[in-house]
C-alpha cells in the first residue's frame, strides 16, 4: 500500500474510533411525552434510560491484532503467501515510522538436501521479506539478513510438519 | 543408476557369517556392517615386547587388526585360534597357518630402546607362497607409536590389496548438542578410528562446512558467532585462528585449493545473491567467479587445480557445474535426476561425489568423470556431506536414521558400507584429512 493510502485508511479508523467514543445521548429528562396527562394528579415517571442504545457496526481491523514475527514458506519456495502480506506491511510501517528501529531477518530452510544450498534457500526467503520492507518504506540501513539454512530448526524430525515449521523467516528487532 | 540390491542379502549373510567366525572384538568405531563382501581371512599375531614387564606402550597388533577389520576387506582370526604365536619371521611355521585357512600372517615386536624410545618391527607373510611380502622397522615414542601402528597397517593393507591405506589419517566433524542452556556446537578432530578426539572449537552458534588444508595443518570452517556467518581458518597445533571472510551477508562453503594458498568460498552480499569467489588467503583479495542470479554455492577444486565444481540452481533445481578456476563460462556436469549438489572430486580425479535425490531420498552418489555414469552408494533418506579418503577408495558421509545424525563410510564401488558408531551426539559434516606427513 502506498503511504497515502495507508494514511487515509488510518484516518478513517481514527474517525470511526472517534464516533465510538462519544456518549450515547440520554433521553431528554424534561420531555413530557406521555399519554396520561399530569393535571389528573397522576404522576408518571419515565423509566431510567435503560432502553437499548443505538448500536453501530464494527470493522475487522487487522492492525489491532498481535503482530506476527515469523513468516512461513512452501517447499522449495521463497514466495510470500498472500496471508502474510499484511504482517510484512505492518512491520514496514513500524520501520518507516521510526528510523531508529532496525531488524534482522533470519532465513531458514527445512533439513532436506545439502546444507550450504539450504543456506541459499534461507537467504532467498529473507531477501523476499527484505525487498518487500524496502518497497514499503523501510530504509536499507534498518535491515540486515542472515540465513541459518537448516542449522537452527524450530521443529525436529523428518516429517512434513517439522519441515513446514522450519521453512521460515524470523523478524527480530535488534534495538 | 545402479545399486547393489540384487546381491545384498546374500552378501550380508556371508559377511555376517565371516564376522562371527573371526571373533574379533571391536573396541572403537565399527558396530554395524550394513553392506559387505567376503572378507579375507588373515592373522595378526600379538607382537612381542622387549622391555620392562608391564611397560608396553601399545598393543600394536590390536591396532593393526582393528584397522584391517574396519576396512571391511579382512577378517583377522582370534588369538585363541592361533596354533603358534611367533614374533619374528624365522619362527613362522607355514603349515600351522595353512591349516587355519588364513592367507596372510603378520608377526612383529616392540623393543624399548630408550627412556621414551621404541623400535616397532613387523613382517607380513604370504601363507600359500611361504614368502615374506613386506618387512619394516620404525622408531616410535609413546606419543607416536599409535601412528606407527597405523602406518604398519597401511603397508600391510597396500601389499594385500594394491590400495593405499588410510589408517594414519584423521577426520573432522561437527557435533550439535542440546544442553540445559540451549544448543552448543563443536568442531572435533579425531583419528580415523575414533581415537584421540580433540574438540578444536566450541560455540553456542552453529558451525558448518569444515575443510582440511592440503597439508592437513589447518581447518577452514563457517561460524555463526555473532549471529552472522563468517569464515575462519584455524591452525590445529596452536588453536589459533584467523577470520578470512566476514563480508555483509552470507560467507560460506570454504574449500582449499590444491596448493593451499586459496579458498573457494560463497558470498551473498547485501542482496543475497549467492556466488562463487576465490579468496587469496594471504592477501585476502577475492575474485568473483560466478555472476548468475541463481544460488551458486558449495565450490570445490579439481585436484589438478584447473576447475572449480559447484552447485547451482540456474536451471531450476540444484545441479553440479564446473568452471575454470580463473572464471569463465560454467558448464553443467550432472544430468541425471532433479537434485544434484555438494560436489567433491576424488583426490585421483576420477570420480565426482555428490548428494543426489534418488526416488525421494537424499543419497550419496558418485559419477565417473569420464564415463559419466552415476552410482548411488548409500541407502538412507537424509544422506549428505560426502568426503573422500585420500586414497579415493572410501568415502565418509553423514546420515540421519533417527533424530541424531551419524557417520557412515562406503567404498566408492558401493560394495562395503559401514556405520561408524563411536561418535556421540548429533554428528554432521565429516571431512576426511589428506595423507598426514610425518
Amino acid at each position: 500500500m502506498s503511504k497515502y493510502k495507508l494514511l487515509l485508511v488510518s484516518l478513517f479508523f481514527v474517525l470511526l474510533a472517534g464516533c465510538a467514543s462519544q456518549d450515547i445521548p440520554d433521553p431528554d429528562p424534561d420531555s413530557t411525552d406521555s399519554t396520561y396527562g399530569s393535571e389528573d394528579g397522576a404522576d408518571t415517571d419515565g423509566m431510567d434510560g435503560s432502553g437499548l442504545g443505538e448500536g453501530e457496526a464494527i470493522d475487522y481491523d487487522p492492525s489491532q491484532g498481535e503482530l506476527a514475527n515469523i513468516i512461513y514458506f512452501d517447499f522449495d519456495s521463497s514466495e510470500l503467501q498472500p496471508e502474510d502480506a499484511e504482517t510484512v506491511a505492518r512491520h514496514a510501517m513500524l520501520l518507516t515510522n521510526d528510523p531508529q528501529l532496525s531488524v534482522r531477518l533470519e532465513g531458514h530452510a527445512d533439513e532436506r538436501g545439502s546444507r550450504e544450498y539450504n543456506i541459499g534457500l534461507g537467504e532467498r526467503r529473507a531477501q523476499t521479506v527484505r525487498r518487500l520492507l524496502l518497497i514499503q518504506g523501510a530504509s536499507a540501513g534498518q535491515i540486515s539478513t542472515v540465513s541459518f539454512g537448516e542449522e537452527r530448526p524450530a521443529g525436529f524430525g523428518s516429517t512434513e510438519e517439522a519441515w513446514a515449521q522450519n521453512r521460515r523467516v524470523e523478524i527480530k528487532y535488534t534495538n | 543408476m545402479l545399486n547393489q540390491a540384487t546381491l545384498r542379502s546374500f552378501i550380508i549373510a556371508i559377511c555376517v557369517l565371516s564376522t562371527l567366525l573371526s571373533g574379533v572384538v571391536q573396541a572403537q568405531l565399527i558396530v554395524e556392517i550394513t553392506e559387505g563382501i567376503k572378507r579375507r581371512p588373515i592373522a595378526v599375531v600379538p607382537f612381542g615386547w622387549e622391555g620392562n614387564a608391564g611397560d608396553v606402550p601399545l598393543d600394536v597388533a590390536s591396532v593393526i587388526s582393528a584397522d584391517l577389520t574396519r576396512s571391511g576387506r579382512f577378517a583377522p582370526i582370534a588369538e585363541e585360534d592361533m596354533l603358534q604365536k611367533p614374533t619374528s619371521g624365522a619362527d613362522v611355521d607355514f603349515d600351522d597357518w595353512s591349516i587355519l585357512g588364513v592367507e596372510a600372517v603378520v608377526v612383529g615386536s616392540v623393543t624399548q630402546t630408550g627412556d621414551n624410545a621404541y623400535s616397532v618391527q613387523f613382517q607380513l607373510f604370504d601363507v600359500f607362497g611361504r614368502d615374506q611380502l613386506v618387512g619394516y622397522r620404525m622408531p616410535a615414542s609413546r606419543g607416536t607409536i599409535r601412528r606407527v601402528a597405523h602406518r604398519a597397517a597401511d603397508m600391510i593393507y597396500e601389499k594385500l590389496t594394491g590400495i593405499k591405506g588410510v589408517f594414519d589419517t584423521k577426520v573432522a566433524y561437527v557435533t550439535a548438542e542440546q544442553g540445559r542452556d540451549g544448543e552448543s556446537y563443536s568442531l572435533t578432530v579425531s583419528d580415523q578410528d575414533g581415537e584421540n578426539e580433540h574438540k578444536i572449537m566450541e560455540s553456542k552458534d552453529p558451525i558448518m562446512s569444515p575443510a582440511w588444508s592440503p597439508d592437513s595443518r589447518r581447518l577452514a570452517y563457517v561460524s555463526f558467532e555473532g549471529n552472522r556467518s563468517s569464515i575462519f581458518i584455524q591452525t590445529l597445533r596452536s588453536g589459533n585462528r584467523i577470520q578470512v571472510s566476514s563480508k555483509p551477508g552470507i560467507n560460506g562453503a570454504p574449500a582449499f585449493s590444491p596448493d593451499g594458498r586459496k579458498l573457494v568460498i560463497t558470498l551473498g552480499g547485501v542482496d543475497g545473491n549467492l556466488d562463487i569467489y576465490t579468496l587469496d588467503i594471504n592477501s585476502r583479495q577475492s575474485k568473483r567467479i560466478t555472476t548468475h542470479r541463481a544460488i551458486d554455492t558449495e565450490g570445490s577444486w579439481s585436484p589438478d587445480g584447473r576447475y572449480i565444481y559447484f552447485t547451482s540452481d540456474r536451471s531450476g533445481g540444484p545441479q553440479i557445474y564446473r568452471v575454470s578456476a580463473d572464471g569463465g563460462t560454467a558448464e553443467r556436469v550432472t544430468f541425471e535426476g532433479s537434485y544434484n549438489a555438494r560436489p567433491r572430486l576424488s583426490p585421483d580425479g576420477t570420480r565426482l561425489a555428490m548428494v543426489h535425490l534418488d526416488r525421494g531420498n537424499y543419497r550419496i552418489a558418485v559419477m565417473d568423470v569420464k564415463r559419466k555414469d552415476l552410482l548411488v552408494l548409500s541407502a538412507g533418506s537424509q544422506d549428505e556431506s560426502p568426503s573422500f579418503a585420500p586414497n579415493s577408495d572410501t568415502l565418509i558421509y553423514a546420515t540421519r536414521p533417527g533424530r541424531n545424525g551419524v557417520l557412515e563410510s562406503v567404498t566408492a564401488d558401493g560394495l562395503i558400507r559401514q556405520r561408524l558408531a563411536s561418535v556421540q551426539g548429533d554428528v554432521r559434516e565429516p571431512v576426511w584429512s589428506p595423507f598426514q606427513r610425518f
